[in-house]
C-alpha cells in the first residue's frame, strides 16, 4: 500500500556530496593509544565519574553514573587502565574543557559480562532504567536520553512511531551505511521501541536519494515480518530529517515547539538509536561506539565504527586529510560545529567528522544589508519570517523576537543558505537566544534574591513577635507564681519554698533550658541517625567531591594563563 | 573563515537579483523604443550615470565600501524605473535631478540599501510631477520617432508642440472632465488613428513586453506571484465593475491593465522588496491597495497616472500590513491537529 505523504514548508536542496563516503563498507578503527571519554555526552545532568586513576576497567564497564533521571550512563569503550580523570578539551566549538576519563587501552578489548535484558518481563520503568544505564541516547545528533522518550504518552498508546533514516544533511552517510549493513538490527530495535511505546504502526522514513538503503531496509523488514513496520521513501529535501519535519511528512502532524510529540500520538527515534536499543536490550551491550562518516577534504572518505573517546585526528588519518585542510567540523555543513582542534574525541553526538578547507567551504563574499526579498521565509521549514527575526535580533528587540517565535527556530541554516545578502542569519538567532536566556537567568536570580530577602524580613518580624509573646506569657506566669508565694507568706504552709527560693528556681530552670538549646543547635540535624549503607554513600560522595575539587584546582591555573 | 554553520551557501547575491530584474525590463524597453523612438535609451543612460554618481558620492560621504555597494546593481534598477516612468522627451536636467533626488534623499538619507521605506523611483516621480506637471505630461506622439527632433527636446530649449501629446490615460481623463462627459469613453479612445483600441496604440505592446519580463521574474523566483496577481486582479475587478455600471464614463479592464504604468507597476514597482509587504497575505493586500488607489487616482484625480502615488501611500501601510498578516508558524496553524 502506498503511504500518503505530506509536505513541510520551505527547505532547500543543497549539493549532497554523499556518494564518495558510501562506496566502501563500514570500516573498523585500530585502537588508538589513548581514549579521552568525556563524561557529559548527552542532554541533561553531567554523569559522575565512577572510576579513579590507576583503576583497570573492562570494555563496557560504566565509568560515569547518570546524574538523576535526565542523564545517561557513560562506559569504557575498551578494556584498559584509567590514566586520569581530568579536564580535557571537549568536542564543542566553545573550546572549553570537560571532565573526561582518560583511558589507556590494554589491547585485550575484554568485555564485561554481557547479559540480555529481559525487557518483555520488566515493568516499563525497569526497561527505562536499563536503557539509561546502557547509555542509549539519540544518535541523530541531539543526544537526548532515549529512556525519557520510551513511553506511550497520555493515551497509553502511540499512533505512529517514526524511525528517522532520512539523513538529510549533505556529506553524512552513517545512517545510510548502517541501514544497508545492519538493517536487521535496526528493524528489530524499531519493533522493540514499537512494543515499548505501544505503537500501532512503525514508519521508517528514508530520503529517496538513498535507494540502496530503502531496498535493503525493505528486505530486512520483510525478513523480520513485523506487520506494523513499513519502509517509506520520502522526498529528498533538507531538512526532511529534522524530527518534526519527518513526522510532518509521514503523518501530517505538526508538533509545536516545546510540546511532547507523544501528546500528538507520535514519537521519533533515529535509526542509529534503534540499533543501539536493540544492542542494549537484546545483547546487553552498552553504547560504546558509533558509526561516523569521515568526509569532505579527505582522500578516502568512508564510514567507520569508532569507539567513543577516539581522537578525531586518529580517524581522519585513516582517510588522508588533504594538505589544504584548515578545519574540522562535527556534523554536517548545514548544522555542524567547528571543532577547536582535530584532537578532540569522538562522542555520541559525532555522526560525521567533516574535514574542511577554504576550497570546499569558501569564505562568503561580504555581508550586504537585508533587502527583505523573503527568500529566507520561503526556505524556512518552521514557517518563520527569518528576516524579521534578524531585524529584531540585530536591534536587540528581544521581546519582539520572541513574539515572532524565535524559539521555534531549529537553526537548520536554510535561511542563511539562501540569503542573497549572505547574512549569517543563524548566528543572529543564536545570539538573540543566548541573550534572552542570560536575561532570564539574571531575572530569576534577582527574583530569588528578592524573595529570600523578603522572607528574611518576614521571618525576623515573626520571630520578634513570637519572642515578645513568649516573654509576656512568662512574665505573666512569674507574676502569678509570685502572687501565689505572697499568699503563702501570709499563711505559710509547712515546707513551702519562700518567694526568694521560687525566683532562684525559675532562673536556674531558664539557664538549664538555654544550655540545652545551645547544645541542640551545635549538632547537624539530618546525618545523625543513618544506616551504615547511607553512611557509606555519604563517605563516597565526600570522597568524590574532594577528588573533583582537586581536579578543578589542578585545571584552574591553566585557565589563569 | 566561517565559524558557525551553515558552512556553505547557495551562490545567490543581491547583484544577481538586481541584474536579472534589469534583464527582465528589456522586452518592455524594446517595445518602448519601437513605438516612441530611441530617446528613452538616452534617458536610461542619463539616469544610470546620475544614479551611479550619486550612489558613489553618498557611499563615500557615509563611509561605506563604495565598490561593494555600487556593484550590487540596486541603484540601476531605481534609475531604469525612473527613466521608464518619465516621459522620454523630458529635458535632461529633469531626469538627472529626479534620479539624484531618488538616490540621495529617498535611498541614502533613509539609510541606503534595504532601509528605505518608500520606493525611491516613485518618490522621484511624485516630486517631479508635483514640481513640473507640464513637462511630466508631455509624451511624444506615436510615430514621432525622429531621434534628432527628440534629442532637441531633451537637450534643447524648444518644445515642439505638434509632436507632443498626452498619454491615452491622460487624454481620456481630460476629455471626460473638460467636455463634461458629452463624449463617451469609446468615442474618445476610438477617435483617431493615434490610439489603438485596447491600451492606446503602442502601449499594449509595451505592457506586453513588461508582462513577459515579469513572468520570467516569477519563473526565476525573484518575485512571487502574489503582488502582480493581486494588482492586476484588483484593477480588473474595479475597472470592470465601474465599466459595468456606466460604460460611457469608465474605461474597462483591458484599457486599465494595458495602459500607462500598470504592467510595470504590477511586476517591477510594487514588487520592490525593500519598501513592500513581505508576508504572502500582506503582499496580496499591499498590491490590491495599490491597484485600487491607482484606479481611483486615474479616474477621479488630477494626475495622468496614479501608480506612483498609490505605491507611496501603500508603502506607508507596510509595517502595519506585515504585522497583521504574520503567517502561523510550524505547529501553530489553525485547523491543524490539536
Amino acid at each position: 500500500m502506498l503511504q500518503k505523504l505530506f509536505r513541510f514548508h520551505g527547505g532547500v536542496k543543497p549539493a549532497y556530496h554523499k556518494e564518495p563516503s558510501i562506496r566502501e563498507p563500514i570500516g573498523a578503527v585500530p585502537m588508538p593509544g589513548e581514549l579521552v571519554i568525556p563524561l557529559h555526552q548527552s542532554i541533561g545532568g553531567p554523569p559522575h565519574p565512577l572510576v579513579k586513576a590507576g583503576e583497570r576497567v573492562l570494555k563496557g564497564q560504566p565509568i560515569g553514573a547518570p546524574d538523576g533521571n535526565v542523564s545517561s550512563s557513560v562506559h569504557a569503550s575498551t578494556s584498559g587502565r584509567v590514566k586520569a580523570v581530568e579536564m580535557r578539551l571537549a568536542p564543542h566549538s566553545s573550546g572549553l574543557a570537560a571532565l573526561s576519563v582518560v583511558l589507556e587501552p590494554d589491547g585485550l578489548d575484554e568485555w564485561i559480562e554481557r547479559r540480555p535484558v529481559p525487557w518483555r518481563d520488566l515493568p516499563s520503568s525497569g526497561v527505562r532504567d536499563a536503557l539509561r544505564d546502557a547509555g542509549v541516547v539519540g544518535l541523530g545528533g541531539a543526544v537526548f536520553p532515549s529512556h525519557l522518550k520510551v513511553n506511550p504518552g497520555k493515551d497509553g498508546k502511540l499512533d505512529t512511531l517514526v524511525i528517522n533514516g532520512a539523513e538529510c544533511e549533505p556529506f553524512i552517510t552513517c545512517d545510510d551505511a548502517q541501514m544497508r549493513e545492519r538493517g536487521e538490527r535496526i528493524v528489530r530495535g524499531a519493533a522493540i521501541l514499537g512494543d515499548l511505546t505501544r505503537a500501532e504502526r512503525i514508519l521508517i522514513g528514508i530520503e529517496d536519494n538513498k535507494p540502496e538503503a530503502v531496498a535493503a531496509m525493505e528486505r530486512y523488514a520483510a525478513a523480520v515480518g513485523d506487520p506494523r513496520i513499513r519502509i517509506v521513501a520520502v522526498p529528498t529535501r533538507y531538512p526532511a530529517g529534522g524530527a518534526k519535519q519527518l513526522i510532518r511528512v509521514l503523518t501530517g502532524i505538526e508538533v509545536p515547539h516545546g510540546q511532547r510529540s507523544t501528546d500528538y500520538g507520535v514519537q521519533c527515534f533515529n535509526t542509529g538509536t534503534s540499533l543501539a536499543v536493540f544492542e542494549a536490550l537484546e545483547l546487553g551491550q552498552p553504547l560504546i561506539s558509533r558509526i561516523v562518516t569521515v568526509a569532505g577534504n579527505v582522500a578516502r572518505p568512508r564510514n567507520y565504527e569508532v569507539p567513543f573517546g577516539t581522537p578525531m585526528r586518529h580517524v581522519i588519518d585513516l582517510c588522508g586529510a588533504l594538505p589544504d585542510t584548515d578545519r574540522v567540523i562535527m556534523g554536517g555543513p548545514m548544522m555542524g560545529y567547528l571543532m577547536p582542534a582535530d584532537t578532540v574525541p569522538v562522542v555520541k553526538a559525532t555522526n560525521c567528522i567533516l574535514v574542511g578547507s577554504a576550497r570546499l567551504f569558501p569564505p562568503p563574499p561580504p555581508e550586504m544589508p537585508c533587502i527583505r526579498c523573503g527568500e529566507c521565509a520561503k526556505a524556512c521549514p518552521a514557517d518563520l519570517q527569518p528576516f524579521e527575526l534578524y531585524w529584531f535580533a540585530k536591534a536587540k528587540i528581544f521581546g519582539k523576537a520572541q513574539e515572532y517565535k524565535l524559539f521555534d527556530c531549529i537553526e537548520c541554516g536554510c535561511c542563511a543558505y539562501v540569503c542573497p545578502s549572505r547574512i549569517p542569519l543563524v548566528d543572529y538567532y543564536r545570539f538573540a537566544k543566548s541573550e534572552i536566556w542570560a536575561r532570564e537567568r539574571e531575572k530569576s536570580a534577582a527574583d530569588e534574591a528578592r524573595e529570600r530577602y523578603e522572607f528574611r524580613l518576614h521571618r525576623e518580624e515573626r520571630e520578634k513577635q513570637e519572642k515578645a509573646a513568649k516573654l509576656a506569657a512568662k512574665a505573666a506566669a512569674t507574676r502569678e507564681k509570685l502572687a501565689a508565694a505572697k499568699e503563702g507568706d501570709a499563711a505559710p504552709a509547712p515546707g513551702a519554698p519562700s518567694a526568694e527560693e521560687a525566683k532562684k528556681a525559675l532562673i536556674a530552670a531558664a539557664l538549664e533550658k538555654a544550655k540545652a538549646q545551645k547544645a541542640a543547635v551545635g549538632t547537624p540535624a539530618n546525618t545523625d541517625h543513618l544506616t551504615p549503607d547511607q553512611q557509606a554513600q555519604v563517605a563516597e560522595i565526600e570522597a568524590r567531591r574532594a577528588h573533583l575539587k582537586e581536579v578543578a584546582q589542578s585545571v584552574r591555573p591553566k585557565d589563569d594563563e | 573563515m566561517l565559524n558557525n554553520s551553515p558552512f556553505f551557501r547557495q551562490p545567490a547575491s543581491v547583484r544577481s537579483v538586481m541584474l536579472r530584474t534589469l534583464a527582465a525590463l528589456l522586452p518592455g524597453i524594446a517595445g518602448y523604443v519601437w513605438f516612441f523612438g530611441p530617446a528613452v535609451l538616452v534617458q536610461l543612460a542619463l539616469a544610470s550615470a546620475t544614479a551611479l554618481a550619486a550612489e558613489a558620492l553618498m557611499l563615500r560621504v557615509r563611509g561605506r565600501p563604495v565598490w561593494l555597494f555600487l556593484s550590487d546593481g540596486s541603484v540601476l534598477v531605481t534609475a531604469w524605473l525612473i527613466a521608464l516612468t518619465f516621459p522620454p522627451i523630458v529635458p535632461w536636467w529633469l531626469i538627472v535631478a529626479a534620479t539624484a533626488f531618488a538616490v540621495v534623499v529617498a535611498k541614502h538619507l533613509y539609510g541606503g540599501l534595504g532601509q528605505n521605506p518608500f520606493n525611491p523611483a516613485m518618490v522621484a516621480f511624485c516630486v517631479m510631477i508635483v514640481a513640473y506637471p507640464q513637462l511630466m505630461s508631455q509624451w511624444p506622439a506615436v510615430g514621432f520617432t525622429d531621434f534628432a527632433a527628440q534629442m532637441q527636446m531633451v537637450f534643447g530649449e524648444r518644445r515642439i508642440d505638434a509632436v507632443v501629446m498626452a498619454t491615452p490615460l491622460d487624454f481620456l481623463r481630460t476629455q471626460l472632465h473638460t467636455e463634461e462627459a458629452r463624449e463617451t469613453v469609446s468615442a474618445i479612445l476610438g477617435a483617431g488613428a493615434t490610439f489603438g483600441n485596447i491600451g492606446g496604440k503602442g502601449w499594449e505592446w509595451i505592457a506586453g513586453g513588461y508582462l513577459l519580463g515579469g513572468l520570467w521574474l516569477v519563473q526565476q523566483r525573484i518575485i512571487t506571484w502574489h503582488i502582480p496577481a493581486a494588482f492586476l486582479a484588483t484593477l480588473v475587478v474595479v475597472s470592470g465593475l465601474a465599466q459595468f455600471a456606466d460604460a460611457s464614463r469608465y474605461a474597462g479592464p483591458l484599457f486599465h491593465t494595458l495602459t500607462g504604468g500598470a504592467m510595470l507597476g504590477a511586476f517591477f514597482i510594487a514588487t520592490d522588496p525593500v519598501s513592500g509587504a513581505t508576508t504572502p497575505r500582506g503582499k496580496l493586500i499591499f498590491a490590491a491597495g495599490i491597484a485600487l488607489l491607482t484606479w481611483v487616482i486615474r479616474t477621479f484625480g488630477a494626475y495622468p497616472d496614479g501608480i506612483a502615488f498609490a505605491t507611496l501611500l501603500m508603502n506607508i501601510c507596510v509595517p502595519l500590513i506585515d504585522m497583521w498578516t504574520q503567517p502561523p508558524v510550524f505547529g501553530h496553524k489553525k485547523g491543524g491537529p490539536p
